[in-house]
């Protein structure tokens, strides 16, 4: 009856199972790398492409003495959660799992495989290592945290006598609460002062920055969702009050903000590649301080820039990668 | 397939039972097509990951994941029985709310679990591996759920529940309240999914927002691999089916995930899910065609 069938479907399985899964042979001498991410788009598809591009660099070439097998999760955590457990059977040199679910899900499978992660924003809040100096344990990776010290620089180089820093956010949002404590530390640094104006929603963003105008010798605006989805309301009164604004994403500055820089995922994938060659070279992941991504890619917008006061240095739009509004 | 990737489907396969036992309880039992899974699941691993991280024992916090399972599932009822709004639609509404209900759960959209203690904790010490360890705890909590069910049904409040499925007006003429059995059925089903939730988040070691997605899809295909695999009129086959199916479904995806060496790629893994799984509908379909097919000429000689 009903067992034969399930016999069936389980023989026919295995039939599938056999020849497919079979663990595939090492290279001769050679490293397997097991990459996956929880989906697929242009800048984790990036980060993997440098990632194995700064490994060729380290002397593993694909095909020759290094396999890279990858795997999309395709957006489900289930698939996320079963790569992870793949890649913990098959046995790879080093797994790297892009973006914070699937490291969490391959942290989970595996506590021996060596792990170096990328495109996590806070690994330490991921609860994938202790603290970013000293990972301990078989982890280590690359923070794609906002670069905020190469932010407060450029804001000083393009304006130098600012003295104090407005920046707009939403305190329920965590990734803005980390980006503000950031700023802090290092505009304390610089000798810079931020003054904070909150924006619980986004019709509260006009008033906020408005409450800025005279307090703020310019305003930066973090990675914050509720801030970004209502910046051409924040721009408008930077254009008034000729109050110059910059943003933490590039992607902004071609909606009106002055100046941004971005990370180029390409180069955040040869960063972690570093890593991974690192570790490959016998490096025990624990002892490998978890790095920051740096930027790369600068952003002007010269135009809106001038609606808001502001003269941006040749020296800084010459270096620009991209010059927007032209 | 490594021992490590095989039970690692298993486990998978087994959480997602949970899931699948309870799109049977709608789908099949009530007869309504219920999208809130999808907010239900994450819903279930928030909660848990919440308390979980402010110390309350993994095991009341399971239970409660379960329970914020079955509100959710009780919104969908209300919606539906209460205020007429079509359940497909009803379900829908309380799918998307829940994703800002999850957030405001979490206070952000990932919660890590890699460092705190879990259900599962205890039994790491006993000396078993760990890949071995996690399969065989949730595969206890399923058969303890299994079992429930299926006394569950079985009594007089279940039977009219499945009354209430099969033709509601001649339930209701014999006297069953069908509303009482939705809302039970309904907030059963979410309850059931937002403890596989809350095992997903545990056993993997994070809840995020988005771990809702596509769950009613591979729920569903779990119902319709089992019911294929193991045509059972008996209820507690049938729900055993469900258990089957969603292991069978994961196996397929490992298999999927293997393809590579046939020249596919990461993309297609989506694709080659769905032909497996299809393949698995409807091989047994054509051998019983052959079957008749073969007793037909054989009379036909005769």
């Amino acid at each position: 009856m009903s067992f034969t069938r399930l016999l069936c479907a389980a023989a026919a399985l295995a039939a599938f199972v056999g020849p497919l899964a079979a663990p595939v042979p090492a290279l001769a001498q050679g490293k397997t790398v097991a990459i996956t991410a929880i989906v697929q788009h242009p800048a984790l598809d990036a980060t993997r492409d440098g990632v194995v591009e700064a490994l060729k660099d380290a002397g593993f070439v694909q095909g020759r003495n290094l396999k890279v097998e990858y795997q999309s999760a395709q957006g489900n955590p289930a698939t996320a959660a079963q790569i992870a457990r793949q890649f913990a059977g098959s046995r790879p040199d080093v797994i790297v799992p892009i973006s914070t679910p699937s490291a969490q899900a391959v942290a989970a499978a595996t506590r021996d495989l060596p792990v170096v992660f990328t495109a996590v924003t806070d690994p330490v809040s991921a609860q994938l290592v202790r603290s970013m100096d000293k990972p301990g344990a078989n982890i280590t990776g690359l923070s794609d945290m906002a670069p905020v010290a190469e932010h407060v620089a450029l804001i000083r180089e393009i304006l130098p006598q600012a003295r104090r820093i407005g920046v707009l956010y939403n305190p329920g949002e965590p990734n803005s609460v980390v980006l503000v404590k950031a700023l802090k530390d290092e505009a304390a640094k610089a000798g810079l002062t931020v003054v904070e104006a909150s924006v619980p929603k986004s019709s509260d963003a006009q008033p906020a920055v408005r409450s800025l105008v005279g307090k703020a010798d310019a305003v930066y605006i973090p990675l914050d969702n509720t801030v970004v989805s209502a910046l051409e309301s924040v721009i408008a009164v930077g254009r008034q009050a000729k109050l110059p604004i910059f943003s933490a994403d590039t992607d902004s500055v071609a909606r009106g903000t002055a100046a941004s820089i971005g990370f180029d995922y390409f180069q955040v994938g040869k960063q972690t590649g570093a890593i991974v060659a690192r570790v490959l070279k016998g490096e025990k992941p624990g002892d490998v301080p978890v790095a920051l991504a740096k930027g790369t890619d600068l952003f002007v917008n010269p135009k809106s820039a001038a609606a808001m006061g502001i003269t941006l240095p040749d020296a800084v739009v010459k270096r620009a990668t991209k010059v927007v509004g032209e | 397939m490594t021992e490590i990737a095989l039970f690692g489907a298993i486990e998978i396969g087994l959480v997602y039972a949970l899931v699948a036992i309870g799109v049977y309880l709608s789908f099949r039992i009530l007869d309504f097509p219920d999208l809130t899974v999808d907010g239900s699941f994450p819903l279930g691993a928030a909660v848990c990951a919440v308390l979980l991280i402010s110390g309350v024992n993994p095991w009341l916090a399971s239970l409660a994941a379960g329970l914020a399972g079955a509100a959710a599932g009780l919104v969908t009822a209300t919606l539906n029985v209460r205020f007429k709004i079509l359940h497909l639609l009803a379900s829908i509404l309380t799918m998307i709310a829940l994703f800002s209900v999850n957030l405001r759960v979490m206070g952000r959209p990932n919660v890590a679990l890699l460092m705190q203690d879990t259900v599962l904790t205890p039994f790491y010490g006993l000396g078993l591996p760990e890949h071995i360890v996690r399969p065989l705890v949730v595969g206890i909590i399923v058969a303890a759920v299994v079992a429930l069910l299926a006394r569950f049904l079985a009594s007089e409040f279940g039977l009219a529940m499945r009354a209430t499925g099969v033709n509601a007006r001649m339930a209701r003429a014999q006297g069953v309240n069908t509303d009482a059995h939705v809302y039970a059925g309904i907030a059963l089903s979410n309850g059931l999914t937002g403890l596989a939730g809350a095992l997903f988040a545990q056993t993997n070691g994070f809840a995020d927002v988005t771990t809702g997605i596509g769950t009613i899809v591979v729920g569903l295909a779990a119902v319709i691999v089992g019911e294929t695999v193991l045509p059972a009129r008996a209820l507690a086959l049938a729900l055993i089916g469900c258990v089957a199916g969603s292991i069978l479904y994961r196996l397929a995806v490992q298999v999927a995930l293997s393809a590579d060496s046939i020249g596919l790629q990461a993309s297609d893994l989506n694709l080659v899910t769905a032909v497996l799984v299809a393949v698995a509908l409807i091989l047994p379909r054509l051998k019983s065609r052959a079957k008749s097919r073969t007793a037909r000429s054989a009379r036909a000689a005769e």
